[in-house]
């Protein structure tokens, strides 16, 4: 598949304001757990990330490489923390009835 | 073969990321949510991982062991307090990765540079993310209070940040008409790392949030940038998806404090007002533990507003023991939460949360507003700026025409504060002198113990 420009930037609209729409409607309530989950989403870079490190010659230290390896790494941590983070948050939210 | 299924594992790893922040709109699903959003970022991984133009492993497989390593005790050990530096922090890393894929993107193929659109992307990435990772990490250093919480402001800093920008942004112009004069782009590096430092030096704690969101939504379109350099749509979506949610954020942040965003990033909140802070001495009235919990006793609707001192002091164990105490004695007990309270969007929900207190006795603004005049006590912990009367008719107040809560209208207001030193913005409170108020002084956490114990110890004679 090809990647149309053009399609490219219909695209980021549209995801755009999805998103617009859908915080829209996220309550107050969750706004933390809601911010350390889009964090964890935006970790997406992780994709690029792998795409630089693993198309690079793994003997020599390039630079590509190096910033590659780091960038796995931040993008890796952010994932991880991120979502077990949020999963820790959500689940100390309970409504009266739920309390032991 | 697998090449070609590609795309349909982005497809569907894209539509996990939109049922994800979908379902985050209520408890009770949200937690579903976050199951369906580590699906999609399973697939992204494995579905990168199998491309053909990946074709090393070893450097990639270190840096996962490494970040995880590293992730999980970062999301366990961490408390609950701490969450505004650990957002804070990775933005930070979410900012570099896409900071540093940039810089490697434009020097991959030297002496071949990418041109054209694709460099303009690249030069938005690049910038975005260096800025923010700087910025991120200055915000950091502000909320962990190794640096000055304090905003630092000097004069003619707006003129300084702002050329530093336009210069930034110049030579990223430059660079992407001609993308081969390679000896600019480190200058251009250091002038967006330079200016996201900038920008969060004039920056106070009480604008924290508005900031983090803003953050967010930069280290998310740095994110989406990169999808157009490397033609990858689901980092487009995503990065949007990111870009979108920091940016609605920060403006319900900006609602919430009747102030521009411009004003917020400029204006230097909590500088200008410190002089006059000291100028009246007027009088207040002051009470023991054991009035403020006869008043409470003897109440039947108590509306608790916690705000940022509840969680310095991390009271909110204590709260949380105190509202079981009057719940128990028929008492309706209501938390009011206003939006900005905190370091960042729904900090004292989530602390809350954390100590137990069930999520349908946290209220928002709008819906408690109304029930304060009917109140027989509103308790104070920690807030100060949310609950200024003078927002509402002092025109010449720095925080004027920004929503309150209205605690001042219950019967009696009892204020937990350390002292009569004036808030995190530096604005006199006219609350503490109204005669319906009763300032409780002493540390939050233990105020709130020795009220606890005073219920406890005189529940029988009730």
């Amino acid at each position: 598949m090809t990647f149309d420009l053009e399609f490219g930037l219909y695209v980021f609209m549209l995801a755009a304001f999805l998103g617009f729409e859908l915080i829209r409607r996220v309550s107050p309530l969750l706004h933390t757990p809601l911010m350390s989950l889009t964090n964890a989403i935006s970790a997406i870079a992780v994709v690029g990330a792998i795409i630089l490190t693993g198309s690079q010659k793994p003997n020599v230290l390039s630079l590509p490489l190096v910033l590659g390896f780091i960038a796995v790494l931040a993008s890796t941590i952010n994932v991880v923390s991120g979502y077990l983070i949020t999963d820790r948050m959500l689940k100390m939210f309970k409504k009266r009835g739920d309390r032991k | 073969m697998i090449e070609s299924w590609l795309p349909l594992v982005y497809l569907f790893s894209a539509a996990g990321f939109i049922l994800a922040i979908k379902w985050m709109n209520s408890p009770a699903t949200a937690r579903r949510g976050v199951i369906v959003g580590e699906i999609g970022m399973l697939l992204a991984v494995v579905g990168t991982l199998l491309r053909a133009d990946v074709i090393n492993y070893q450097w990639i497989l270190v840096a996962f062991f490494l970040g995880s390593a590293i992730g999980v005790p970062l999301a366990y050990l961490m408390p609950m307090t701490a969450v505004p530096q650990r957002t804070a922090i990775s933005h930070a890393f979410g900012a570099l990765a896409a900071a540093l894929i940039g810089t490697a993107e434009y020097y991959k193929d030297m002496p071949q540079t990418p041109h054209g659109f694709t460099m303009g992307a690249l030069i938005a990435e690049t910038l975005l993310g260096f800025l923010t990772c700087t910025a991120s990490l200055m915000a950091f250093g502000k909320l962990q209070e190794i640096l000055p919480t304090r905003p630092i402001t000097y004069k003619g800093q707006n003129i300084v940040n702002l050329s530093v920008l336009a210069i930034a942004i110049g030579i990223g112009v430059a660079l992407v008409i001609s993308p081969e004069q390679s000896w600019l782009f480190p200058i251009f590096i250091a002038l967006s790392l330079i200016f996201g430092v900038a920008l969060i030096v004039p920056i106070g704690g009480a604008d924290m949030p508005t900031v983090i969101a803003l953050l967010n939504s930069y280290a998310g379109l740095s994110a989406c940038a990169m999808g157009f350099v490397l033609s990858n749509r689901l980092l487009v979506i995503a990065g949007a998806l990111d870009g979108s949610s920091g940016f609605v954020l920060s403006i319900i942040m900006c609602r919430a404090m009747n102030r521009s965003f411009t004003n917020v990033l400029f204006g230097a909140f909590g500088q200008i007002q410190v002089s006059a802070a000291a100028a009246t001495q007027k009088s207040v009235r002051s009470a023991s533990p054991e009035e403020a919990a006869a008043i409470l006793d003897s109440s039947s609707k108590v509306i608790i507003v916690p705000g940022y001192g509840m969680a310095v002091a991390q009271a909110q164990h204590k709260v949380r023991e105190l509202f079981d105490a009057l719940t128990k004695r028929g008492i309706d007990v209501q938390f009011a939460i206003h939006p900005v309270a905190g370091r960042m969007p729904g900090h004292m929900n989530v602390l809350l949360a954390e100590a137990d207190v069930p999520y349908d006795k946290l209220s928002e603004m709008d819906d408690i507003n109304g029930d304060f005049p009917a109140a027989d006590v509103a308790l104070v912990i920690g807030a100060n700026d949310t609950v200024n009367p003078g927002a509402k008719h002092d025109k010449g107040s720095p925080i004027a025409g920004m929503p309150i809560l209205d605690a001042y209208r219950a019967r009696t207001v009892m204020i937990i504060k350390r002292s009569m030193n004036p808030g995190f913005a530096g604005i006199d409170n006219e609350l503490y002198y109204m005669d319906n108020a009763l300032m409780l002084f002493g540390d939050a956490k233990a105020f709130v113990a020795s009220i606890v114990k005073e219920l406890g110890t005189n529940s029988d004679g009730h």
